[in-house]
């Protein structure tokens, strides 16, 4: 059973015990702790069950890699599923449980799976529940979605804060173990603006727990020594609990600071992103233990071999009383030595090489511990603890020679550099016989701006397992990035390294060579997916040969731990599979993040009111104070209407339109987008923009134009004012002030960059109040300052001065058909001149209305709304606008296209009126009309579609625009409107101008 | 996460700072082209794996469009100059052929 050393431990504080919970239970870990050792001290070895068999898992790895001890941390709205134990940090009230089981860790229903899962192989999904196709969604899918699946996604708002980070660096090394910590000195010391990053809460990496000796320094005792070192240069930057997380292009990264996760509420951000732009990286990532498949493999208790050293050494747990290892390599004798030498019983090394003549083994067989040579595990006993193992000839096929009785197994299948970060941007890999991983090949590095490679591997990273090697790659890459962002390195050397010699190791892909079926499958390659060596096998068998389809019909590396332990192992069952190299089967694609992150670290502080800005008007507090429901215009809210009293939506917008139309409304326009257009070419320049002639526009007039995309397909519009004889002012749509300048932008700087012409954006600098409705006049006369008589200020016509007090511009324009005028002022002064309007109007009943009001008038009239009649395939010709294209001038932006055969079709669909024969039903927006029979897919035949439909409160009618195929000449045809399957609305073809035709209730 | 020099800040610009603008060097035909001719200048753009001249423009910077040379394969940039020119200039088409021996030429 697991549990506590007397001694050692070099993370933990003995003298700061901590209290935790695990499924309810009170535990005690210490300071320096991971929930993974705390855990194991406590002697829980059982800590979840698997994804698809429900089988009992145990911790396997003690770092990032972790697949199985998943838990789900916290309660309400601090809970998390999927943690992993071994990289979460101990502290005080941790409250940790256990997943996917029912209904306990110990006792789980589903654990039946595992007895039929001769019937869940590879690919059962797609086999298995194909017909009837009904039960896939009644039957299959919820008995499996309860099965499967890891931990439930927590319910409340998440109660923590997490921000975004930039930072600008010449180097960034990645990865603090005793490679990072020299590159970053190298570079630092060079004059490199350098930021070394660990993932873990301390640095120096396997040195703190392995035995070697640098500079005739013990490894923690050099790592301390080493940070002062890095303390005394002001170029380097370090931090710990940060993950590079991903390389992406021209030498950006993202980083992933853990800041609180082991202070949760401190009042410090959760999680901060750091989006990184660094001129080199330096990937001191390190390399990952690969497990061996033997059958029972992931029984409790069944380990990596440097995982249980470091739980010895790192924080002084023992993870069993009697611990075999197994191995193919010298490098897990280093385990049995530090078991025996923490007072352990290793009753047997199981090395599956011939022979074992390395220094390593002979410091073992010193100690007193047996070394079985050309020997592995045939299986394991136990099912939620190892009890013991059968031990056979690893060229055989699993005949067991001895049962060995142990709580702990220790295996090692060798090292696999980590090359994620390497990879994700398209860095290449070799593969390395003799060490049977894929390394990073140095001449095939991603590429950055100036087209050299700009990501550097370092340490057992790019492949140097061998500690001396490490370091001694460490400062190369140190020195190169040093050279390549500009700066002189120094010529000093690596440090001593002291460490044995090894032997090679021997590539091991099934333990014994020749297992039987029996065996293989429960051989597992990836222990979170469940997913084992015969497996890969039948996916191979069933033609799944290429490993991307290997992978995902099999299930391996998918977890969430992306197959940090399961992929070269898979990689090589497929090759064998199918008799090929290793290297000829290549990688799956590495992809970002190296581990997962947090949705709120990607949000950051987008959330909640910073998610999306709201743009807001000089008026909003008062239509906020006056019942204003709002609605999104763009990125804009504007009051949909006022509410007064106990009014519902729907009176409010039909009082505001009857006051509008029988006395004077109020409409705070300043969203409208208003663009000034001003040099000596600004008429030719808007002669090409527009469809219309604007550089025949009057000084102090006014014109209604359109805008079209050179596919001719009308984008937006609005009125232009000549404000001077080389100066216009454009208004547009409320959404579309941005993209219309900067359209305005990228044809003068683009295309006709001949032209003397500046554009600027006036949208914000100005308020704009629309005053509306047979008593306008009689509001403005009082406001003073400005003769708006109809002949001194007719129809389309523009003056400036002072109303009320304050500089104004008043334009005579309607957008509701009556009396109108729109005033811009400047926004400073928004809210007095609103506010100067009603009192000046409340003598004639003034009263605010919304954008409802607005849309429901602009329709009685007939008016187009950009987005509503308009969806990117409508040329103005298609909604009866001919009037304003011009046919004198030779060229605009969207003429040409508008001459193409498809857009002089008579049959194109056009904009036409509707009124329902019931005046009281209004048609659903977007209705279709149809006609009889089907088409070829033996659909109904749809003709159009509704694009603006309202009750008119003015008629006392419903009222709609449609646009309907060759809708021009159906005037006065009935057409059916399909809402649903058995109700179908008809309406008749009119003039779209349902209000004043002749303009009578405007021009006074 | 592109990064191009802005030729106009005279900054290094990083990609969320830039809006694309698809292929650069583009004539517009007018009224009096024919079908075909307004048919590839409306729809038919260049793909090419390698050497490839762009329209960016600096859209949360100093909101100028440029022109950047770039390789779409290894994406090497060769050179950012400016919009308004109807072809590369010299010294890009320089670099590139110099960092690109097998290059056919600017068509």
């Amino acid at each position: 059973m697991s549990t506590r050393l007397a001694n050692g431990g070099v993370r933990i504080d003995r003298s700061r015990p901590l209290d935790f919970t695990f499924n309810g239970r009170r535990l005690k870990g210490f300071e320096g702790d991971t929930l993974a050792s705390a855990l194991l001290a406590n002697g829980q070895t059982l800590v979840g069950r698997s994804f698809k068999y429900h089988r009992p898992r145990g911790i396997v790895a003690s770092g990032a890699e972790e697949p199985n001890a998943l838990v789900r941390l916290g309660k309400g709205d601090r809970a998390e599923p999927n943690q992993r134990a071994t990289t979460t940090e101990l502290f005080a009230g941790l409250e940790a449980g256990s997943q996917n089981h029912w209904p306990s860790l110990e006792f789980d229903i589903g654990a039946i799976n595992a007895k039929l899962s001769r019937f869940l192989p590879a690919g059962f999904y797609y086999k298995t529940f194909i017909h009837p196709r009904a039960a896939w969604k009644h039957l299959f899918e919820p008995v499996i979605r309860q099965s499967a699946g890891l931990g439930p996604a927590p319910t409340e708002r998440d109660a923590d804060r997490y921000e975004h980070f930039y930072a600008f660096v010449d180097v960034l090394v990645i990865g603090g173990g005793a490679a990072g910590l020299k590159s970053a000195e190298v570079a630092g010391r060079a004059g490199a603006k350098t930021l070394l990053i660990e993932q873990t809460a301390a640095f120096g990496g396997r040195t703190l727990v392995d035995p070697c000796e640098i500079d005739g320094k013990a490894g923690p005792e050099w790592v301390e020594d080493q940070l002062a070192r890095l303390d005394g240069l002001d170029t380097v930057t370090c931090r710990t609990r940060m993950m590079g997380a991903g390389v992406y292009d021209h030498g950006y990264c993202l980083a992933y600071e853990r800041i609180s996760d082991h202070t949760p509420g401190d009042g410090r951000p959760r999680h901060r992103l750091w989006r990184i732009r660094a001129k080199r990286i330096i990937t001191a990532t390190g390399a990952i233990e690969r497990p061996l498949p033997f059958s029972g493999n992931d029984v409790p208790g069944v380990m990596l071999a440097s995982a249980v050293r470091d739980y010895v050494g790192l924080y002084g747990v023992s993870p069993g009383d009697r611990t075999v290892v197994v191995t193919n390599n010298d490098d897990a004798y280093r385990t049995a030595i530090a078991l025996k030498e923490a007072g352990l019983d290793v009753p047997a090394i199981l090395d599956a090489r011939p022979m074992a003549t390395n220094a390593l083994a002979d410091k073992a067989r010193g100690l007193g511990i047996r070394v079985e040579v050309g020997r592995g595990v045939a299986s394991v006993q136990g099912t939620k603890q190892v009890t013991g193992v059968s031990i056979c000839a690893q060229a055989g096929e699993g005949a067991v020679l001895e049962t060995i009785a142990c709580d702990c197994v220790a295996m090692s299948g060798g090292w696999s550099p980590v090359v994620h970060l390497w990879s994700h941007c398209g860095g290449k890999l070799i593969w390395d016989p003799d060490h049977a991983h894929f390394a990073p090949d140095p001449d095939r590095p991603p590429l950055g701006a100036d087209g050299s490679g700009f990501v550097i591997a370092a340490g057992s990273a790019s492949g140097a397992l061998h500690a001396g090697d490490a370091v001694e790659s460490a400062v190369r890459a140190g020195r190169q990035a040093a050279e390549e962002t500009g700066h002189e390195p120094g010529d000093e050397a690596a440090p001593e390294i002291t460490v044995e010699d090894e032997q090679f190791m021997e590539a091991v892909w099934c333990m014994p060579q020749g297992a039987d079926i029996k065996l293989r499958s429960k051989a597992f390659l990836d222990y979170q997916n469940d997913v084992k060596v015969s497996d890969v096998q039948l996916a191979a068998q069933e033609g799944f040969e290429s490993v991307e389809h290997a992978k995902r019909y099999t299930t391996l590396g998918m977890a969430t731990d992306q197959g940090k332990l399961s992929n070269i192992n898979g990689l090589a069952v497929l090759a064998h599979a199918r008799d090929a190299s290793i290297p000829q089967v290549g990688t799956t694609t590495f992809r970002p993040p190296y581990t997962p992150i947090s949705m709120g670290a990607i949000a950051g502080e987008a959330r909640g009111a910073l998610f999306k800005p709201v743009r807001k008007t000089p008026m909003d507090d008062w239509h906020a104070d006056h019942g204003a429901h709002w609605e999104p215009v763009a990125d804009w809210r504007r009051p949909y209407t006022y509410r007064q009293g106990g009014e519902n939506i729907e009176q409010a917008v039909t009082r505001e339109i009857l006051n509008t139309r029988t006395n004077v409304g109020l409409l705070d326009a300043s969203t409208l987008g208003k663009i000034l257009v001003k040099g000596p070419d600004a008429g030719k320049f808007l002669d090409l923009i527009y469809t219309n002639m604007m550089s025949s526009l009057k000084m102090g007039r006014c014109r209604y134009g359109l805008m079209c995309t050179e596919n001719g397909f009308l984008f937006d519009d609005g009125v232009v004012v000549r404000l001077g004889e080389d100066s216009f002012l454009c208004h547009t749509t409320s959404g579309g002030s941005d993209r219309v300048h900067a359209w305005m932008e990228e044809w003068l700087q683009t295309e006709w960059w001949d032209l003397k012409v500046y554009t600027a954006n006036l949208t914000e600098q100005f308020a704009q109040v629309a005053v509306v409705g047979p008593k306008a006049r009689a509001v403005l006369e009082a406001l003073g300052g400005i003769d708006v008589s109809g002949d001194v200020l007719p129809f389309m016509a523009f003056a400036e001065g002072t109303l009320a007090g304050i500089k104004a511009r008043v334009f005579r324009i309607s957008f509701s058909g009556e009396l109108s005028y729109e005033i811009a002022v400047p926004a400073a002064q928004g809210l007095a001149f609103w506010q100067a309007c009603l009192d000046a109007g409340s003598a004639h009943d003034i009263q605010p209305y919304g954008t409802e009001a607005l849309h429901v008038m602009r329709a009685e009239k007939g008016f187009i709304m950009i987005g509503d009649e308009t969806d990117g395939t409508v040329i103005p010709q298609d909604l009866g606008l001919d009037w304003a294209i011009s046919k004198k001038k030779d060229d605009f932006i969207g003429k040409r296209a508008q001459m193409r055969s498809f857009m002089r079709r008579e049959d194109r669909k056009q904009l036409v009126g509707l009124a329902t024969e019931d005046p009281r039903t209004v048609l659903p927006d977007g209705a279709h009309a149809v006609e009889p029979g089907t088409n070829a897919y033996g659909h109904a035949r749809t003709i159009g579609h509704v694009t603006s439909t309202y009750f008119s409160p003015t008629l006392d009618r419903s009222i709609a625009m449609a646009l309907i195929k060759g809708g021009a000449d159906r005037m006065g045809e009935t057409l059916s409107f399909q809402v649903d399957k058995d109700r179908t609305i008809r309406a008749k073809v009119v003039d779209p101008v349902f209000l004043d035709k002749d303009g009578e209730r405007q021009n006074v | 996460m592109l990064i191009l020099h802005c030729p106009y800040c005279d900054v290094m610009a990083e990609e969320t700072d830039l809006a694309p603008g698809g292929e650069a060097h583009l004539r517009r035909e007018a009224t009096a082209s024919d079908d075909a001719a307004f048919r590839d200048y409306l729809f038919q753009r260049r793909n090419p794996r390698g050497v490839h001249f762009e329209r960016w423009r600096h859209a949360f910077g100093c909101g100028k469009w440029f022109h950047a040379a770039r390789c779409t394969q290894t994406l090497e940039v060769f050179g950012t100059y400016s919009a308004q020119v109807s072809t590369p200039p010299d010294d890009i088409l320089a670099k590139i052929r110099s960092r690109r021996p097998d290059w056919k030429g600017f068509e």
